[in-house]
């Protein structure tokens, strides 16, 4: 099978990323489908990053520990990553910032001699690569077309010839003769989900990994229609994007851990006062600031709790961009039915990897919305009905007096504090879980893949499911991914695990979260493999570690 | 056109003689009013804060968001982004919108988002029982500070003008013949309309006899300077003992953050039009 991997590295401020977006649309060129892992740290100049991509015959969405080729522009990424080249591979490195044993490039000549900036120096070395493997000029040269700014294309046409003209063929890349897919982030589908789901509104405040979704949504605003505000911090966030909704926009939140501790209160707000809401929760790495640009799955836990007091809520983990897409328009649909926060819960693996995406093969999924009042008066926000969800209306309608509140109310909204009222309406917020529960039996909220029949199961969430789903076909194992986090989907998740004998939990985490919570359901988990470095799993690390629980 | 009581039958948990019935009567005739000069009822949206003041969610018969402590201005916010048709009025406490929530006025301020707030400033946490507040006086003897508090007040007019707010004024609970038109003025006000309400606590901070001898009412002055708005607006710092004035200090012309919004509207076809375009774009 056809499975290349190509690394880039060098230091922050090379605009790796870039970078690593046109190596993975040269492999589209060629029919490949592509995963992009980017790892860079904390920093804009200095500190070394670095993008793997890998493009497969099918489908990937993880990245493996070898390279065919490694691209170094500089001498750490020869250091770091010189293990790593396979039998047979090559490296490429800067004959002027590097030292190795593979190609050579004069880069800094070739610069020089077109009067180019430095950055261009990445445009130097993808010449040089596509000579490597046998990628032709015309290729390169319609890739670099439509990712270079107009401005800068010349000058970086010029250095990429020139290092396509330095460099010899090594080993062919195989054309595979297919046409190429889109490839888009996780946070690009999200955005693209969300906006396909009639999102009106986005509210946001900075923080990796969810700050290249507020971006993508900024950017777009203007051709979608969409009001894009970033407030004075995230509790300004939560509350006023809660003020959008009672004014009946479709309004959705991106944070990550820290940012979210800052929402939560308004998020209980949400949960009493029913105000639908969708939350965008990109996880990194640990307690406090932890490892802001590296991932982790550490909120499950968290989403599931936050917030005062006991009311509906929904999370789904998307594991890759195509789940991002499909399972945001859901979570839009779900908070407006059931008029109850919904989470995206992703991780920075898959809010800023690079994915293959594949828009025709999601499931048409029409937009929904809460029922409407229709017109008798008195208006009451929250009438007692058999599903807990009240007929929904904006502020602004005729004759209707809309009271939204966050104590406990009677049904028109008026605080009370009569217990004949306070125990049913604590019944009602919690009566739409079930409501919800039932809606789910007719979507997919736990992924099965891999050998059905096998007794072994490796149980994964979230952005693990592209190297699970790999290592389960390798050694012919069952792989399970529950999607829907909450309410968590104790049928399905039956149905899937029948007759497996052995449990395997694969998770980000240090503590086993899906695994304590699928014990509180009386799941038998067997093994936990964790991994809380901030890193997420290459298929080969994930491999040896299940072989190494496997009898 | 229908006359409401625009009073609800929620029971009435204030206490005998507190400042809040003066808003809430002078808020009902306000509604009533300017619903006589053409404005519906359902245009006008309250969203509060928690402490005593808020109640006021409750007792008037008009479109609510009770919120959380300190969170007012952000709800409102969003309410008037998305709806610039609606008067979107904020009653807040002095601990909600001075202390939990200052970042928000500030940047409702700076905004000049064309909302009122309105602070029933009673210098004391009501509903917590009576501790001090960022407009308490130096050495005032709360529950959490009995031996008197240790810093200095801070003068909200003053910051509300440097933050940008375009209305600024002061009223008074017991001067209801003001506070009435200078409600109906704050939420007519296109841009960010502040009032500071001194308002009685008749329970843990009743100072209406050092009120009534200070007040007096302040004439408006178009063209002023900044420096000279400052120099009024420090009249009175809430801590030391000079004339305070009531009435409207300060009034501008600017545009708002919703002047400078435009969104169209986009069908769900278009919707679905533009991610295949932008998917085409990341082939
Ligand atoms: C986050 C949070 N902290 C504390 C409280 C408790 N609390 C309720 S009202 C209040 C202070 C009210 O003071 P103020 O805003 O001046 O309103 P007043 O009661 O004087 O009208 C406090 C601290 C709360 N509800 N929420
Ligand atoms: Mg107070």
């Amino acid at each position: 099978m056809n499975d290349f991997s190509v690394l880039i590295g060098g230091k922050a401020g090379e605009g790796l990323n870039k970078a690593g977006q046109i190596l993975a649309h040269l492999m589209g060129r060629l029919g490949y489908r592509v995963y992009m892992y980017y790892d860079y740290p904390s920093l804009i100049r200095g500190g070394h990053n670095f993008s793997v991509i890998r493009g497969s015959e099918q489908k990937i969405a993880g990245h493996r520990a070898g390279m065919d080729i490694v691209l170094a522009l500089n001498q750490d990424t020869v250091d770091f990553h010189r293990d790593k080249i396979l039998p047979g591979g090559l490296l490429i490195y800067d004959a002027y910032y590097a030292k190795g044993e593979g190609m050579a490039i004069p880069l800094k000549q070739i610069i020089e001699q077109n009067k180019a900036p430095s950055i261009t120096a990445n445009s130097g070395i993808i010449g040089a690569f596509c000579k490597a493997v046998g990628i032709e000029w015309g290729i390169l040269e319609e890739v670099l077309h439509r990712d270079i700014p107009p401005k800068v294309l010349e000058i970086n046409l010029a250095v990429a010839r020139g290092g396509f003209d330095a460099a010899q063929e090594h080993q062919k890349l195989h054309d595979l003769g297919r046409s190429a897919l889109p490839f888009i982030t996780g946070n690009e589908a999200i955005g693209l989900g969300l906006i396909q789901g009639g999102l009106t509104t986005w509210v946001a405040y900075p923080m990796t990994p969810s700050s290249s979704l507020l971006h993508f949504l900024a950017e777009m605003s203007d051709k979608v229609g969409l009001k894009v505000i970033h407030p004075e911090n995230e509790i300004a966030v939560m509350n006023m994007a809660l003020g959008f909704a009672a004014a009946g926009e479709r309004v959705g939140v991106g944070t990550s851990g820290g940012g979210f501790c800052l929402m939560s209160e308004g998020l209980s707000l949400a949960g009493m006062s029913e105000t639908p809401i969708v939350i965008m929760m990109g996880q990194r790495t640990g307690p406090s600031t932890g490892l802001p640009t590296y991932t982790g799955q550490t909120e499950y836990h968290f989403l599931r709790h936050a917030g005062q007091g006991e009311f509906s809520r929904f999370i789904v983990a998307p594991g890759d961009a195509n789940e991002a897409f499909y399972w945001s328009t859901v979570a839009l649909n779900l908070a407006w039915k059931f008029q109850i926060p919904a989470f995206i819960l992703t991780d920075k693996t898959l809010s800023e990897g690079g994915y293959s995406f594949t828009i025709d093969e999601i499931r048409k999924v029409p937009v929904e919305d809460s029922p409407r009042w229709d017109g008798t008066l008195p208006y009451r926000r929250y009438a007692f009905t058999e599903s807990g969800v009240s007929p929904l209306t904006e502020y602004g309608r005729e004759k209707a007096v809309v009271k939204v509140n966050g104590y406990y109310h009677d049904p028109r909204g008026i605080t009370t504090e009569d217990p004949g009222i306070v125990a049913p309406m604590q019944e009602k917020l919690l009566r739409k879980l079930q409501g919800l529960d039932q809606e789910l039996v007719s979507y997919d909220t736990v992924n099965q893949s891999g050998s059905s029949g096998a007794v072994v199961a490796l149980v994964c969430w979230g952005s693990n499911k592209g190297v699970c789903q790999e290592v389960a076909e390798h050694l012919g194992l069952r792989m399970v991914q529950p999607v829907v986090l909450w309410p968590f989907p104790v049928d399905s998740l039956r149905r899937a695990l029948e007759g497996t004998s052995r449990v395997i939990l694969v998770e980000n985490n240090a503590t086993g979260q899906l695994a304590a919570m699928m014990r509180q359901y009386g799941f038998a988990v067997h093994e936990q493999i964790h991994k809380y470095d901030g890193r997420p799993f290459t298929v080969e690390e994930l491999e040896n570690r299940v072989k190494g629980v496997l009898p | 056109m229908t006359e409401r009581p625009l009073i609800t039958d929620a029971p009435n948990t204030w206490c005998p003689g507190c400042g809040n019935f003066a808003l809430e009567y002078a808020f009902r005739d306000v509604f009533q009013e300017l619903q006589k000069e053409g404005i519906s009822l359902e245009k006008f949206v309250l969203v509060t804060g928690i402490g005593c003041h808020a109640k006021i969610a409750d007792y008037l018969d008009v479109n609510s968001f009770y919120a959380i402590h300190g969170r007012a201005i952000p709800v409102a916010t969003g309410i008037k982004i998305a709806r610039p048709d609606l008067h979107v009025i904020c009653c807040v406490g002095d601990g909600d919108a001075y202390a939990e929530g200052l970042d928000h006025l500030i940047f409702g301020a700076k905004r000049n988002i064309d909302i009122t707030v309105v602070v029933h400033n009673n210098r004391v946490y009501g509903l917590t029982t009576g501790q001090y507040t960022p407009t308490s006086p130096l050495g005032f003897k709360g529950r959490s500070t009995p031996a008197g508090t240790l810093e200095y007040p801070l003068n909200p007019l003053e910051l509300m003008l440097t933050s940008g707010a375009t209305y600024i004024g002061r009223g008074y609970t017991k001067n209801l013949k003001l506070l009435r038109p200078l409600l109906k003025d704050a939420i007519l006000h296109k841009g960010f309309s502040f009032l500071d309400v001194l308002q009685i606590c008749a329970t843990y901070y009743d100072v209406h006899s050092m009120y009534d001898s200070l007040v007096y009412e302040v004439k408006e002055q178009p063209g002023e300077s900044y420096e000279e708005v400052i120099k009024r607006l420090r009249e009175w710092d809430y801590n030391n003992k000079a004339p305070i004035g009531l009435g409207t200090y300060y009034r501008k012309e600017a545009p708002t953050f919703n002047d400078r919004i435009t969104v169209m509207k986009v069908s769900d076809r278009e919707r679905e039009e533009i991610i295949r375009r932008v998917l085409e774009e990341h082939l």
